[in-house]
């Protein structure tokens, strides 16, 4: 499944989906409202791949997660253009293939662990997800995006749901963000953070 | 090992692949205006930032989100301030899972 679906956070929800009985599709749609935010994650990335043929853009979507987005993304910000490495690499190096080889090793080795949060190990998503925002804060925008983005998913998540909260926060977020005036830096600085199109265009 | 579950991931990649794909693959894309690449900056930020929030804040107990308050806001604020002052994600990690160890040892939640 790692493979095919490479889907994360949807894959441990799938788990507890099929112990609990759920038809099909079900989970199908469950799943789909899970991975919603890539919507937003690919919608970021693609004016960085303005210029990249169909094919590779296809291929770079089957690998776009939580981390390889982060990664990627902090990548090219600094660099003010896309760069095939930078993404590549986190995506399949840093990600694609830890994930399935983790996913293995749990598999052999996961009844041996009986508590996985003895070990910490229920805080390595959270605090990865919030380290790696922190490396994309730049300035005041950045900042209150992502503040008002956990406000939003929390409170949303309380009404509603989990799912539909980290989606609310990913989109309302963002809008929050554009409403303050960006920080300090001078225009053209704070231009660099967009992607420089006569360097991605062919 | 079984393969019963093949099927399942084989659903699960024709619901995840096109939320991933539309974006990428979207040509209208390339004809977006300033405002609206400006907002899509600062998705990452905001969309990684609510996983994070909603993970260590919000609990679902019988079918109902709840709020919590637990060592593992500690440990994630714990994170951030190492990211921020070291910019080293892989440290700041260590000691976040170093804390929810040791707080577990002692007792706490």
């Amino acid at each position: 499944m790692s493979l095919i679906a490479f889907g994360g956070a949807a894959q441990f929800a799938a788990v507890g989906y099929v112990a609990s009985g759920l038809a099909w599709p079900a989970i199908g749609l469950l799943t789909f409202l899970l991975n919603a935010r890539h919507v937003l994650y690919s919608a970021a990335l693609a004016p960085w791949f303005r210029g990249r043929s169909v094919a590779e853009r296809a291929l770079a979507a089957h690998l776009v997660t939580d981390e390889s987005f982060a990664l990627a993304i902090a990548h090219f910000r600094r660099l003010g253009r896309f760069d095939a490495i930078g993404y590549w690499y986190p995506a399949i190096v840093t990600t694609l293939i830890p994930w399935n080889v983790a996913t293995f090793a749990g598999v052999a080795l996961g009844d041996a662990i009986v508590e996985p949060s003895r070990f910490g190990i229920d805080v390595i998503f959270p605090a990865a997800m919030a380290g790696l925002a922190v490396g994309l804060v730049s300035g005041r925008r950045e900042l209150v995006a992502a503040l008002a983005g956990a406000a939003i998913g929390v409170a949303v998540s309380l009404v509603i749901s989990p799912t539909i909260g980290i989606i609310a926060g990913g989109v309302l977020g963002p809008i929050v963000g554009l409403a303050v005036h960006a920080s300090g830096a001078a225009p053209d600085v704070q231009g660099a953070d967009l992607p420089n199109l006569q360097d991605v265009n062919p | 090992m079984s393969t019963d579950l093949v099927p399942l991931a084989f659903l699960m990649f024709a619901v995840t692949y096109p939320s991933r794909a539309i974006g990428l693959l979207n040509p209208a894309i390339d004809r977006l205006p300033r405002r609206a690449l400006e907002y899509l900056q600062l998705v990452g930020p905001a969309v990684l930032a609510a996983l994070a929030a909603v993970n260590v804040m919000v609990a679902t107990v019988d079918g109902r989100s709840v709020f919590v308050v637990g060592l593992p806001w500690v440990s994630v604020v714990a994170c951030i301030a190492i990211v921020k002052w070291r910019r080293s994600l892989f440290l700041g990690l260590i000691v976040a899972v170093g804390i929810a160890v040791a707080g577990r040892a002692l007792g706490l939640p």
